[in-house]
């Protein structure tokens, strides 16, 4: 198979821009910017169905066209926060396919009017922002950024700006807090960042993989891009493959793809040779899916894994075997969720304390019956209460661990 | 301590990101430029980035307690951060971990005699294929070290020990 965001894999320079423009890199940006009303750059993208890539799903194209016209300056941001426990593929994207990524991101600054964009990493990816750096230069110094692109009266500049390991600004509204200059915390929506963004002005922000996808769809149209994947979700999709398998990493593959193919035909298998006990389709944010026949043969794609009682999110796919024991999984994403409330809300910042301190007990050996009943209750009283979604991501693995594996916790109890 | 003095060049380029009358969003690549020679931020430090973005020592305090990659204490020269969370712990991150301790004669969030290194659990930092990982924050930035050993590691921390 030839990749559409992996390219690297097939062509292993194409991290060198000359490399990249022989192989029709830029094209697609040259194309919106010379041939195209940004409008109907917008109107391609929404045709192609392609929706965010960063967990949420919701269509680009649609979110693109909520951008506010009456406000100016526009922005726009790319989330490269990556922090969902499972989760790794924008680092890839960005370290060895950078040039797709900056010129999607730079196609929707154009369909949107913006004149400078922001990508917004996580502090961790120190390397990865000086080497995206490097590469914005090399754009600038062909010409490819910078003033008047192409002839035209269009110019865009792209910064790259370290975040310093919060997993909450992943979450729109506290990244742009975080681009503020303030603390991460997320913001009352609404309004919007199409309409109340960075600095208050309008704003889209989008997932790194959501960007790298738009040159292709400029490029080739909408219609060739969903003629992959499924109905509900067109396209391909970066799979991150990770927990008890052989191969664990990154697999590009169509919607629609079944969990058997990503984690037989793909990961090897699970190692030794166990049988699969649960998944988590969603990282550490995830329900936990009790995993049969009928659940490796699912296809993934938003729709059909939501029918498994679980969210597909970022195709985070972390496989668990039957050697491990669910409440120490819990134990594992409270300790996670626990350390990055941001903690703007009681029912998420008490909860997660109190969670914490009932599933140390439970994982321990010093709980009883009664803190399971408790952890679930603390757990659903978190649930709809909070500005955003962390608060509700820390309780899915307690609520569906406790209900769907009730032996492994009885086991775990006096 | 003045950052426009000591890194002249880096503070004209770090401001020159953001528009004029929004500067504050510089406060942190200036924590990071501070913090760069003894690996946490003072006092001094956070009052000369207030000044310098018209803001509060507070605010700028605010901002260091927030994020965890900022430190207002001193700690050995790298803080070997290795990530223990679900999907690295899968693959065996604890143990790998617990026998670092063992090797190091430490406990974590202790620092080595010598003061060179500190060891911390820290958490997802997106290389769960890669386990057992875990990065190095020191005076030349970050760096990832990815499908380590305890041997492999042990090596990394002679290194270090040979440069500094």
């Amino acid at each position: 198979m030839t990749h559409v965001l992996l390219r690297h894999r097939d062509i292993p320079d194409i991290n060198k821009l000359d490399v990249y423009k022989k192989n029709g890199g830029i094209d697609a940006f040259k194309k919106a910017v010379t041939k195209m009303q940004p409008t109907e750059v917008t109107e391609v993208i929404k045709n192609s169905n392609l929706r965010g890539r960063g967990g949420a799903g919701f269509p680009t194209g649609m979110k693109w066209s909520f951008i506010d016209n009456k406000n100016w300056p526009h922005y726009v941001v790319a989330n490269a926060d990556e922090s969902e426990p499972g989760t790794f593929k924008d680092r890839e994207l960005m370290e060895s396919n950078p040039f797709q990524f900056l010129e999607g991101l730079a196609i929707a600054s154009y369909a949107v009017g913006a004149t400078a964009a922001y990508v917004y990493l996580r502090g961790e990816f120190w390397q990865v922002a000086a080497f995206l750096d490097e590469k914005i230069a090399e754009m600038e110094k062909a010409g490819y950024l910078g003033d008047n692109l192409f002839g035209t009266e269009y110019s865009l500049k792209i910064f790259t700006h370290l975040g310093a390991g919060a997993y909450i600004c992943g979450e729109e509204t506290a990244l742009l807090e975080s681009l503020e200059g303030k603390r991460g915390q997320p913001r009352v929506r609404p309004p919007f960042p199409p309409s109340f963004g960075l600095y208050g002005k309008p704003t889209i922000i989008n997932n790194v993989e959501t960007f790298a996808n738009v040159p292709p769809i400029i490029a080739n149209g909408a219609d060739w891009y969903k003629s992959m994947g499924t109905a509900d979700s067109a396209g391909v999709k970066l799979f991150s493959l990770s927990g008890r398998v052989r191969k664990p990493g990154n697999y590009e593959l169509p919607f629609g793809t079944t969990f058997r193919q990503l984690i037989y035909e793909y990961g090897g298998g699970v190692q030794e040779g166990r049988p699969v006990k649960a998944i988590m389709p969603a990282g550490a944010s995830s329900s936990l899916i009790v995993v049969d026949d009928k659940v490796l043969d699912t296809p993934m794609d938003y729709a059909t894994v939501r029918t498994l009682g679980a969210d597909l999110g970022s195709a985070s796919v972390i496989v668990i075997d039957d050697t491990v024991s669910v409440d120490w999984i819990i134990n594992k994403t409270i300790h996670f969720f626990k350390h990055e409330s941001c903690g703007k809300c009681t029912p998420c910042r008490e909860g997660n304390y109190w969670m914490q301190t009932i599933t140390n007990r439970i994982h321990s050996g010093e709980g009883k019956q009664e803190d399971i009943d408790l952890l679930l209750n603390v757990a659903k009283q978190m649930q709809g209460k909070c500005l955003c979604a962390l608060g509700e991501f820390a309780t899915m693995a307690v609520v569906t661990g406790i209900e769907r594996f009730p032996q492994d916790f009885k086991k775990a109890v006096k | 301590m003045s950052l426009e003095k000591t890194y002249p060049k880096e503070v004209k380029l770090i401001l020159s990101k953001y528009p004029p009358e929004q500067k504050r969003s510089a406060v942190m690549p200036l924590l990071y430029l501070a913090q760069r020679e003894e690996g946490y931020i003072n006092k001094a430090a956070m009052q000369d980035i207030a000044k310098m973005l018209d803001i509060t020592e507070t605010e700028v305090a605010s901002i260091v307690g927030f994020y965890t990659l900022y430190h207002d204490e001193k700690a050995g020269k790298y803080r070997m951060q290795v990530c223990t969370d679900l999907p690295c712990a899968l693959r065996g991150a604890d143990e790998f971990l617990n026998h670092l301790c063992g090797n190091l004669g430490i406990k974590v969030g202790e620092t080595t005699a010598d003061g060179l290194v500190t060891l911390e659990g820290v958490m997802c930092l997106a290389a769960c294929d890669k386990a057992p990982m875990f990065q190095t924050q020191g005076p030349d930035g970050i760096k990832y070290h990815e499908n380590m050993t305890v041997d492999r590691t042990m090596e990394l921390i002679e290194a270090l020990k040979e440069v500094n």
